[in-house]
This record gives C-alpha cells, sequence and structure tokens, in this order.
C-alpha cells in the first residue's frame, strides 16, 4: 500500500495547499475572534475605540495640514477628505505592520505545533477588515451628514470599484507582510524598517496631499507607490474630487497580484525550516 | 502488516551558536554551490552530537540516518538523554520543523503534543480557549462542541469554565491543556514530556488517558518521556537515541534495561582508588554486589574497603541522596579500633526499603576520638532502583522511601 503523505526537506515549489487551509478554517475565525475579543477586554469604551482613534487623527490633520499649512482638499470638506484618506491607509497599514512579523511573533507557538501558517497572517488581514468596517462607518455616516446638508460630495461611478480598492489595500498589505516577515526570522533589520518605513511612505502617497498639488518634481514618486492609486480612487469614488484613472488601478492591482503571491511563495518556503533560524 | 510511519535515511542538522550573525555569509556560499549544481559544503561537515563535547564545526547533527518502521497500533517509546536528538525526531514528525535530508511516509493524520495549553490566550475564558487549543490542534469546531462537555468535567476546572485563563492557577491550566489534548482524535499521536508537570492526581488521570488510547482505541502511539516507569506501562516496544542515531530498539523491557546500564553515571557500580593517603585513612574500593538490575524487591549489597594509615578509633559514615540531591538517610557502622592496614566493610540496604529511582552513596571515614572526617568521598557510587510492583497500580509511587511495613485489613 502507498503511503498518502511525506514529510520531506522541500516543500513543492508552488504549493497553495489551499484544501489545508480550508480544513483549519475553523482556526481562522477564532484566531479573528481572539484577536478582537483581547484586545478590547478590560477597557471600558471597548471597540468605540475604533471611532475614536481615526476620528482624533482625523482631526489634527484636518488642524495641523488644513488650517495651519493651509494645505488644499481640493474643496472637499477637509474632514472627509482625510478620514477618506486615513482609513483606506490604515487598513492597508496594519495588515502590513502586523503580518510582517508573523513568524517572530507566533514563534513560540509554531514551534510547538502544526497549522498552516499563513492562517495566521490570513487571520490579521480579516481582524483589521472588522476594525476597517468599523472606521468605514464612521466615514460614511460623516459622509451621509455632508450629503444631507447638501454640500459639495457625492458618490459617482467608480464606486463599483470599491470591492477591488479594498481586496488592493488588504491584499498588498499582507503580500508585503508576508515577503518581509519570511525574511525577519534571520535578519531582523527589517523590523526596524519596517515601523518607519510605513509613515515614511504615507507621505509618499495622496493621504495628506493630494495629487493635484503634488509638484512636478515629485509627481514619480507619488506614482511609483502602488497605494496611490487605491487612495486617489477611493477619495475621487466618494467625493468626487482628485484624479482618477484606470491605469493608476490598473498597477495597483497588477502590483497586488504580483506582490500577493510572490509573498505567500517566500512565506511557504521559510515556514518549514523558520524554527531554526528565527 | 504495512507499517503505518516509514522513516527513511532521516537525519536533521542545527547550526550552533548565534544564528544571524555571519550567517549572510554562509547563505551565499550556500546558494553559489547550489547554483554550479555541487552540494551544500555545510551539510558535508558530520560530526556525532554529544553534548558534552566541544566541537570543531559550528554545524551538527541532531539526527543522523534515522531508519524505522512504525507499525499501526504500535506504542513505541523513545528514549535518550537529553539532547540526543528524541523531541528533534518528534518535532519533525509534528511538522514544527523540516528534515535536511531523508523522508518520512505516513498515512493518516499525526496529532502531536508536544506541549499542553500551546496557544492559550490569557484574556480568553476556559472555554474560549478550549475551542482555540482544539482548532489549534487540528479539531473542527463541530467536534471540540461535540466534546466539550466530555473535555471540561475531565480537566477538573468545571467551575472556572467562564472565568479567564489568567486567573488559573498553573495546575489548572496544565489539567485544562491536557483535556483537551486528550480529546484528540489522530490516528497517530505523538506525545513529548507532557507527563512531567501536574500534581500526583492528575499524573494518574494522564497515564491512565494515555492507557486508553494506546491499548484501548488500538490508535498508534510515539512517546518520549524520562519516566521509566511511565515508559514501562504504556509502551510495547521502544528505541534508544543516542547521540542523533537509533542505538538500540525492541521490546520495551529490554531497551530500558539497556538504557539504564549505559546511560546514567548513577550506574557507577565500582569505585577504586588509588592514591596516596592524605589524612590517615583512605577508602581504596567500593562495589556494589548484584547481578543484574536492581528493583525495589532486591537486596543491595554494598562492599567498601578502606585503609588506615596508623593506630586511631574509627567508623564509616554512610549518606544516601537521591538524585535530586535530597539526603535519603545518613547510616553509621560499628567503631573500631584500628591499626594500620586495610579492613574491609559490608553494607545491606534491605529488599522493599527504597523507592524506585536513582541513588548515590557519599562515604565519610571517620575519626572517632576527635569526632570528625578524615576522608570524605561524594557520590563514590551510583544506582537505580528500578520499579517492581505486585499491585495493578500505576503512576509514579510517591515518596522518598518505599518500606514495606505491616499494614492489615482484618476481615
Amino acid at each position: 500500500m502507498p503511503f498518502q503523505q511525506t514529510i520531506q526537506p522541500e516543500n513543492k515549489f508552488f504549493d497553495l495547499r489551499l484544501k489545508e487551509i480550508w480544513r483549519y478554517r475553523d482556526l481562522l475565525m477564532l484566531f479573528v475572534r481572539r484577536d478582537f475579543v483581547a484586545k478590547y477586554k478590560q477597557t471600558i469604551l471597548g471597540p468605540l475605540w475604533l471611532f475614536i482613534r481615526p476620528l482624533f487623527q482625523t482631526l489634527t490633520m484636518v488642524v495641523v495640514f488644513e488650517r495651519m499649512a493651509k494645505l488644499s482638499t481640493e474643496g472637499v470638506p477637509p474632514i472627509l477628505f482625510y478620514l477618506a484618506g486615513t482609513t483606506a491607509w490604515n487598513y492597508f497599514a496594519n495588515c502590513l505592520t502586523t503580518t510582517s512579523n508573523t513568524f517572530t511573533a507566533n514563534a513560540y507557538i509554531f514551534g510547538k505545533v502544526y497549522f498552516p501558517r499563513v492562517i495566521t497572517p490570513l487571520s490579521v488581514i480579516i481582524s483589521n477588515l472588522i476594525q476597517f468596517g468599523i472606521g468605514f462607518m464612521l466615514f460614511v455616516s460623516i459622509y451621509i451628514y455632508f450629503f444631507v446638508q447638501g454640500g459639495t460630495v457625492a458618490p459617482n461611478k467608480a464606486l463599483l470599484l470599491l470591492p477591488l480598492l479594498i481586496v488592493n489595500m488588504g491584499f498588498m498589505g499582507l503580500g508585503l507582510g508576508m515577503l518581509i516577515s519570511a525574511s525577519t526570522t534571520k535578519y531582523r533589520d527589517l523590523q526596524n524598517l519596517v515601523s518607519f518605513g510605513v509613515q515614511l511612505l504615507m507621505y509618499a502617497s495622496p493621504v495628506i496631499i493630494p495629487l493635484s498639488s503634488v509638484p512636478e518634481k515629485y509627481m514619480p514618486v507619488m506614482l511609483w507607490n502602488p497605494m496611490t492609486g487605491v487612495i486617489e480612487t477611493f477619495r475621487y469614488a466618494f467625493l468626487g474630487s482628485g484624479t482618477f484613472s484606470f491605469k493608476l488601478v490598473a498597477y495597483s492591482t497588477g502590483f497586488t497580484i504580483f506582490i500577493f503571491f510572490v509573498g505567500l511563495l517566500v512565506f511557504n518556503k521559510t515556514e518549514k525550516n523558520f524554527m531554526d533560524t528565527v | 502488516m504495512e507499517p503505518i510511519i516509514k522513516i527513511e535515511n532521516l537525519s536533521k542538522q542545527y547550526r550552533l551558536g548565534t544564528i544571524g550573525t555571519g550567517t549572510i555569509k554562509n547563505d551565499i556560499k550556500r546558494w553559489w554551490h547550489k547554483a554550479r549544481g555541487k552540494d551544500d559544503p555545510f551539510l558535508k561537515i558530520s560530526e556525532t552530537n554529544d553534548r558534552a563535547v566541544k566541537g570543531i564545526s559550528e554545524y551538527v547533527w541532531a539526527l543522523k540516518d534515522i531508519n524505522l518502521d512504525i507499525m499501526p497500533g504500535e506504542v513505541m517509546g523513545i528514549i535518550g538523554k537529553n539532547g540526543a536528538g528524541k523531541s528533534t525526531l518528534l518535532k519533525i514528525l509534528s511538522k514544527v520543523t523540516g528534515p535536511t535530508t531523508g523522508k518520512i511516509h505516513f498515512n493518516g493524520r499525526i496529532g502531536s503534543l508536544l506541549e499542553v495549553g500551546t496557544g492559550f490566550h490569557p484574556e480568553l475564558t476556559g472555554k474560549e480557549n478550549i475551542f482555540l487549543n482544539g482548532a489549534i490542534l487540528g479539531m473542527t469546531k463541530p467536534e471540540i462542541r461535540r466534546k466539550l462537555d466530555e473535555i471540561i468535567d475531565f480537566s477538573g476546572c468545571g467551575r472556572y469554565i467562564d472565568t479567564p485563563v489568567k486567573r488559573y492557577s498553573s495546575g489548572m491550566l496544565v489539567r485544562l491543556g491536557f483535556a483537551v489534548a486528550a480529546h484528540l482524535e489522530p490516528e497517530i499521536l505523538v506525545v513529548d514530556e507532557v507527563l512531567a508537570v501536574g500534581d500526583a492526581e492528575f499524573h494518574k488521570k494522564a497515564i491512565g488517558k494515555m492507557q486508553d488510547v494506546s491499548k484501548g482505541e488500538g490508535r498508534t502511539v510515539l512517546f518520549v518521556s524520562h519516566n521509566m516507569t511511565a515508559v514501562r506501562q504504556l509502551c510495547d516496544n521502544g528505541v534508544i537515541i543516542q547521540n542523533g542515531s537509533i542505538h538500540a530498539r525492541g521490546k520495551i523491557s529490554e531497551v530500558i534495561d539497556k538504557y539504564l546500564e549505559n546511560e546514567f553515571n548513577y550506574f557507577k557500580h565500582q569505585y577504586q582508588n588509588t592514591s596516596t593517603i592524605f589524612n590517615k585513612a583512605i577508602l581504596r574500593h567500593a562495589k556494589i554486589i548484584s547481578d543484574g538490575a536492581l528493583k525495589v524487591n532486591s537486596k543491595i549489597v554494598v562492599e567498601f574497603v578502606f585503609e588506615v594509615e596508623s593506630d586511631m578509633e574509627t567508623n564509616l559514615s554512610l549518606v544516601l541522596n537521591d538524585n535530586y540531591e535530597n539526603v535519603i538517610f545518613n547510616s553509621i557502622s560499628n567503631v573500631i579500633k584500628a591499626h594500620k592496614g586495610t579492613y574491609n566493610c559490608r553494607f545491606e540496604i534491605y529488599e522493599n526499603l527504597l523507592n524506585d529511582g536513582f541513588y548515590s552513596i557519599d562515604i565519610y571515614i571517620v575519626d572517632y576520638q576527635r569526632k570528625q572526617p578524615v576522608f570524605i568521598e561524594k557520590k563514590v557510587l551510583g544506582f537505580e532502583v528500578a520499579d517492581y510492583r505486585e499491585t495493578e497500580w500505576i503512576g509514579k509511587w510517591t515518596g522518598a522511601v518505599r518500606p514495606k511495613l505491616k499494614f492489615e485489613i482484618f476481615e
């Protein structure tokens, strides 16, 4: 009788093992639940913090960048302008920073029991999606307020791209995060880079400065940033401000697909023996 | 019958020292060799893995060419010293880390229990942690839900089940963790030293459950433990792993005997001292007289030869320690008026006095008039007393000693 399974030094080069991930789907959801519950246990405000954080972040931006620095918000109410940018950016940034230390943060549990390691970053994407959903609700309620007031904002057809944009934010963060986490098992340097690199990257995206106000000289940097298309389109869809180009969206989506598969590949290759080097 | 697990030429290499410094150089070297289609240069270095001996290479084989077939329903004990490679083998079997070379073929699911309560989150309640831990170990939600009552019952933590586990005592955590693990139902179960924790009641329960799993339900179990009593009771067959290779395999009782005879410094049945007398007297020779392994029900006879330099009143004092360096007792001989010359001495421990375990003997030669020792030698001899029982009782028999005393029920 031939054996059903084999443990060997190298995995197949490209093996997504979707069947195995499906078998562990309960674990995926339990991790999501654990992260969510554990975060807000013993706090009075609980998940309300999910509103408070982006709200204050946005208000600060309004004061600093709009009132004091007098940066353009393209005629859109500043609070909506910044909230749209941070909501989208935060989802990406949270996914990236949390998944980028998957191996080092979970070394202990990974060293004791086997389950498909990719479950852990996937659970991060989902719990951050919940967080994004709550932040998004905040954005939508303020948006409706301005809409009813007869303000200058109105949604347009680009809104149909919203699911694609959200997938882009999450999976771009996931792909980059997995790539980095695989490299940090041996060389911890990247971990330091991530924490401030994400912040730097934000300034190279239209979260604060609309693409239309970016000087010609710095334009290429902005356009190279794959998050630029996502944020610019997100804002355009809801607020009608800024630029919309299929080329930008296509670039972001292409980058996401590429980085996700590269990340997954490297991650799967690392998971087998990382316990020896972590 | 076909084996359920077939291990073929399995080897695992580890790098010693600090990881992360200097590895980039070796990584590039490795890659360069690979790119030219040559063998990995670091895999050629081969040294046996003896933890006590300092080697030359910074790479070491934790496992080297392991070949092993395990039959369905077999309960295999894996024994060996610390650092022999037992846990590495279990880690590869549980897919926590991969082999360097070689393969393992198997059928069915492998459930591994390298630790109890892996992934418990302190903020979650006992019940929530049962689900989390169960899922980590590979159970599905409906499976856990079906066994939830049984698990809670087995853990004995029913009262606290809706309390966050950060409020649990460490013992309760272990119980809860084991309760979840005990309800896993893989075809192959891999267990590492989990019985080393918890109180006596828990031990009994854990070993009992392990017996149900292996004997009752006919599953294949690989079991690592230093508790020879547990290994002997649970396993049919065993292997000794020594310096990363299989040293012996066979029936569990034979394997354990072999292991104890070879491995332990607690098996020091002879002592010889040829140096000159430093202070009045010296122990020349000591020997445990026995044929085969000592058991709880065997009489232990020790003979000493000591030499005295000049006239003095003297006696011997003997201290028996267990392997945790606890003194079990201190016994003294009669006092003699000794002249220059050698003297023989015989010491006996009756049957059914010592518990099973490892013991060592310290010897003092005492100047009786001055009331002080003139010769002290610690750990002159070492020996193991193996377990022997007339009852069906399982688990470690507690107590420093196990004397057979008059204890009768009148009908």
